[in-house]
């Protein structure tokens, strides 16, 4: 008998994910949202404006983080130029925020502020119906989609791997900021996108704009999970960590490697994409520091610290590591790289598996113990 | 004696059975007619001038059980490598039945037509359980799209509960591929191999780290599984070659030497000097 495929998306997770999903949903959903509105800023139960801004960019980064480990721990290809797609998502929405603000502009034009300073007259073809939810909506996901498969296309067909892959994907995304970085190629140059007013017509800094924000965030972050969860445990998912072990028997078993790759790297491009879109209003600025090489590394950071080859790992590390950025920027600004060095020294040499694989040693552990 | 000649009978439409990059059915199908199941013609391949290949001739009759001797550097490798799309020859033809030209076909394409491969260091997923390893060799479409959608049917699960059994392997199905023993991994490979269906099986030292009853049993399988399948081994234990009976060719610096039984090809001269040295 074939199962239907609700029914195994349904099987993709146990029960005790589905459970640790709801309570993630309900807490992101019902209760942040009734602490921040009900309760007055100096009770102990508000939660705080900045609270949800860290928390809803820490989700996003999430999401990047779980589509880094889709290629990186599920099919053996490490990317260190994954910035580049979150930040082509995230300015692609940006056209959209930029064109929200209208005339409320410094310079009450009906073109954006920075194409007016160069004396533009006229949006440049690419902006043509930026004014559009849908369509922009639409490049969030096409544009990373496109750059990755041509790009993986090229890379995959040449059998381009390992260190050589990652070394090609930094120098993209290096390019790609050096372009973005030109006031003439049309955004922004180093100022990039901010002082956005609106979305959708509503106020962008307004608390219930900020809460369904977040809101849609944590529904996109659970939603990615369950759609990974079913991706890694079909065929599909077999078949690729199949081709991260020994792709050359893979090949001789009649699989082409090359279209395996390019749809889960298409595939991870479209989510990074989607979570720079969800970056953007909730973070108030989009420029092309976001696509610095390093920007990149931290990714793969994340995913190694959380432990790669395993879906709620990536979450886990991107909190781990940000919250840790956040909390260091604020008390010892000028050591926080040497703490990430340190911290990608010591996961890589001593927890191989991440925090993810050090909680099951444990857990092995005091199961012998118990026996 | 195993019985396998009847496991995998192929009751699909002829032509069904090709592929071509991207996993789409390909025209042209196996053409057994004049009973050359791969026919090489003055193949040669060089790697900085060194001549791996030198105008290396052999034809391999539909089911028929053939072995590959030869010294090291012999070239045996590089000739398994010229027929599943690995290596492109500089010059010569290599053709599977009378009409699939091997030369312009990719490995996925080769091995979507009927060729199976065993490598010298045994290769299998050792992550996946040795029940998964089977599941991604069976023979099937084989496109992105297809992998997506996959679900096992009943007949398919019977056809790997089959196999595992003929591999020795059936109360492992569930454990994880990379804890078997060297001579279990070796039969596993060989299982991956049957599940593809294969038309010829290229086998490169398939008993080489197996104990003495395991080459045995593993010289049984071979024999049960030609006539319905053509098979190319390479091998350098005489007692195996020994047991497989069949013709058997020597390679030597790229060409053949000597070809004919086992006693035959033993007592030749030349090959004698070649594996003792002059």
């Amino acid at each position: 008998m074939r199962k239907p495929l609700t029914l195994r998306i349904l099987s993709a997770l146990d029960r005790k994910s589905w459970l640790a999903l709801g309570v993630f949903l309900a807490l992101a959903l019902v209760v942040v949202p009734v602490l921040h509105l009900n309760f007055p800023e100096d009770s102990a139960l508000h939660v705080s404006t900045y609270a949800i801004t860290l928390i809803g960019k820490i989700m996003c980064y999430a999401l990047v983080a779980v589509a880094m480990d889709l290629i990186w721990g599920y099919g053996g290809i490490l990317s260190l130029g994954h910035g580049l797609f979150f930040a082509l998502g995230g300015y692609a929405f940006g056209m959209y925020l930029m064109r929200q603000i209208g005339r409320d502009g410094s310079y009450g034009a009906d073109l954006p502020d920075f194409m007016v300073f160069l004396d533009w007259k006229e949006l440049p073809w690419f902006w043509v119906g930026s004014d559009s939810f849908g369509w922009v909506a639409f490049l969030v996901m096409a544009v990373p989609a496109l750059v990755a498969f041509v790009f993986g296309y090229f890379a995959f067909r040449s059998r381009i791997k390992g260190v050589y892959f990652s070394i090609i994907t930094q120098a993209l995304t290096y390019a790609a900021m050096l372009l973005f970085f030109r006031n003439e190629t049309g955004f922004g140059g180093n100022n990039g996108f901010t002082d956005f007013k609106r979305v959708l017509g509503y106020s962008i800094t307004s608390s219930e704009t900020r809460l369904v924000l977040f809101g849609l965030t944590a529904v996109m972050l659970a939603t990615t999970l369950v759609f990974a969860a079913w991706l890694v445990k079909s065929k599909f998912g077999r078949v690729l960590t199949a081709i991260r072990d020994a792709e050359s028997r893979v090949m001789f078993i009649g699989y082409n490697p090359l279209w395996y790759k390019l749809t889960i790297w298409v595939i991870s491009a479209v989510l990074c994409g989607i979570a720079g879109a969800l970056y953007v209003p909730q973070v108030g600025i989009i420029n092309p520091s976001e696509m610095s090489p390093g920007n990149s590394i931290e990714i793969a950071i994340w995913v190694a610290v959380g432990g790669r080859g395993t879906l709620i790992g990536p979450v886990i590390g991107a909190f781990v590591v940000n919250l840790a950025k956040s909390w260091f920027t604020v008390s010892f600004p000028e050591y926080w790289l040497f703490f990430l060095g340190l911290l990608f020294i010591v996961v890589t040499l001593m927890l191989p598996q991440g925090l993810v694989g050090l909680w099951k040693k444990v857990m092995a552990k005091k199961g012998a113990e118990a026996c | 004696m195993l019985n396998t000649v009847d496991l995998f009978e192929d009751d699909r439409p002829a032509g069904s059975d090709g592929a071509d990059q991207m996993g789409h059915p390909v025209t042209g199908e196996l053409d057994l007619s004049h009973g050359v199941a791969l026919y090489l013609e003055d193949i040669t391949v060089s790697f900085d001038g060194f001549k791996a290949l030198n105008n290396l001739s052999l034809a391999i009759n539909a089911g028929e059980l053939r072995c590959i001797i030869g010294p090291n550097g012999a070239g045996k490798t590089t000739m398994m490598d010229v027929i599943t799309g690995k290596t492109r020859p500089d010059s010569g033809k290599a053709f599977f039945g009378q009409s699939i030209d091997l030369t312009r076909l990719s490995e996925p394409e080769i091995a979507h037509i009927g060729i199976g491969r065993k490598f010298q260091k045994p290769t299998i997923f050792e992550q996946h359980t040795v029940f998964e390893n089977l599941e991604l060799a069976m023979k099937t479409d084989k496109r992105v799209w297809k992998s997506l959608m996959a679900w096992l049917a009943g007949d398919e699960r019977d056809k790997i509960a089959e196999t595992l059994r003929l591999i020795r392997l059936d109360g492992e199905a569930d454990r994880q591929a990379g804890l078997l023993s060297h001579g279990q991994k070796q039969w596993l490979e060989i299982g991956m191999l049957l599940m593809q269906e294969p038309k010829l099986l290229l086998l490169d030292e398939p008993v080489a780290g197996m104990t003495d009853d395991e080459t045995m049993r593993t010289a049984e399988l071979f024999v049960s599984l030609a006539g319905k399948h053509s098979l190319v081994v390479v091998e350098h234990d005489m007692a195996f070659v020994e047991k497989l009976g069949g013709l058997v060719t020597v390679l030597h610096e790229g060409s053949v030497l000597a070809e004919g039984d086992l006693a035959t090809v033993q007592n030749d001269q030349r090959v004698i000097e070649v594996y003792l040295g002059r």
